[in-house]
């Protein structure tokens, strides 16, 4: 564990309040937390005990489902009717938006996967904004989509958790019961300060 | 916990430049994120190249919107990957490429792109490469003329890990 601070307190008498840098830690910037990679099908990746040090929150993530469906994201374990969201999706054809209010399963995101081809993932980038502002709901937005040489799409989303807790955990899978995630889907989690 | 998100490499142009490319990419990161801020003086197109590879294994589907209308296009089969739109435009361009798990040898690669003219049109674009290869070099290209003097692309990498 790296030192991040040091009091000169104790080696230099009467003088407190002194700090030696250790020239390795720093207070800004983007973080590693967590990562998930899948080993086998799975129904979700959760990420628990998010630490409460970070201002935003990223997920970064390579994705494949058993069936082409949609990534729902939960906070907190909370499945009540607390979220909403709205999209905008290119499908290399036509044009599309789409807004949910009150869902009960969770954020409800668009567009994952490429079962069609075993090497094709889908891949999305979610940030989520000001994750353990207890004076405010929680706000995503992302960019997610998938491409399969003649098939898939791209998005843009945004959504909302009607909730002022602090996010300790972040649940994705698929919207649809029976639907999992495949063999080397990987998430990874980031904090991002200052 | 580790910081990450850090600069590889960074090239300013100090003359008009048709090909910009990054070469021996560190194989440290999880994805890499290229931003480009450039200009040009000449309606063109320009796109990236994996790995200097010109075999016709690169797919897109985009999103765009021009100001009134949004449209979404789909390319397939090519040997390389838009970044912006085929109508191609002059004047001040930005974009943010993110290439994911780039160093994975058992998945195709895929890309998600933020394209901006503020001229013209703002997009987002998904892309694929239908290759298992790890990528050690990128490069961007014009289809014709160059980007201008004072163009930038930034190289940055991403490490995923456990804190």
């Amino acid at each position: 564990m790296a030192i991040t601070s040091l009091s000169t307190s104790s080696l230099v008498s009467g003088v407190k309040r002194r700090r030696v840098w250790d020239q390795l830690a720093t207070t800004d910037g983007f973080f590693q937390i967590a990562t998930t990679t899948l080993a086998s099908t799975a129904a979700s990746i959760e990420f628990t005990s998010i630490p409460q040090t970070y201002t935003h929150l990223q997920i970064r993530g390579i994705l494949r489902s058993s069936s082409i469906d949609a990534v729902k994201i939960q906070f907190n374990s909370d499945t009540g009717s607390n979220y909403s969201y709205h999209y905008l999706y290119g499908n290399g054809s036509a044009v599309g938006s789409s807004a949910g209010t009150s869902t009960s399963s969770g954020a409800g995101l668009w567009s994952m996967g490429a079962p069609n081809a075993t090497s094709t993932f889908g891949i999305c980038i979610y940030d989520i904004l000001d994750y353990r502002d207890t004076n405010k709901y929680k706000t995503i937005r992302g960019l997610d989509g998938f491409d399969a040489n003649g098939s898939g799409g791209v998005e843009i989303i945004s959504s909302n958790w009607r909730s002022t807790s602090a996010i300790t955990s972040v649940k994705l899978s698929p919207n649809t019961g029976g639907v999992t995630f495949q063999q080397y889907s990987s998430f990874a989690l980031y904090g991002t300060k200052g | 916990m580790a910081a990450t998100y850090t600069p590889i490499a960074s090239i300013t142009l100090g003359t008009a430049t048709a090909t910009v490319t990054f070469s021996s990419i560190p194989q440290t990161y999880t994805d890499l994120i290229l931003v480009g801020s450039l200009n040009t003086t000449a309606s063109l197109d320009y796109s990236f190249r994996l790995n200097s590879d010109t075999t016709a294994i690169y797919s897109t589907t985009r999103l765009t919107g021009n100001g009134s209308a949004a449209s979404s296009a789909r390319l397939t089969n090519y040997t390389l990957g838009y970044i912006n739109a085929l109508s191609g435009a002059t004047g001040q361009h930005s974009f943010i490429f993110n290439l994911m798990n780039y160093t994975n040898t058992t998945t195709y690669k895929s890309a998600l792109v933020r394209y901006d003219n503020s001229a013209t049109e703002t997009m987002v674009r998904v892309h694929l490469y239908r290759s298992t290869s790890a990528i050690s070099t990128i490069s961007i290209q014009t289809d014709s003329s160059t980007f201008v003097t004072g163009s930038t692309f930034n190289l940055y990498g991403i490490q995923a890990g456990n804190a």
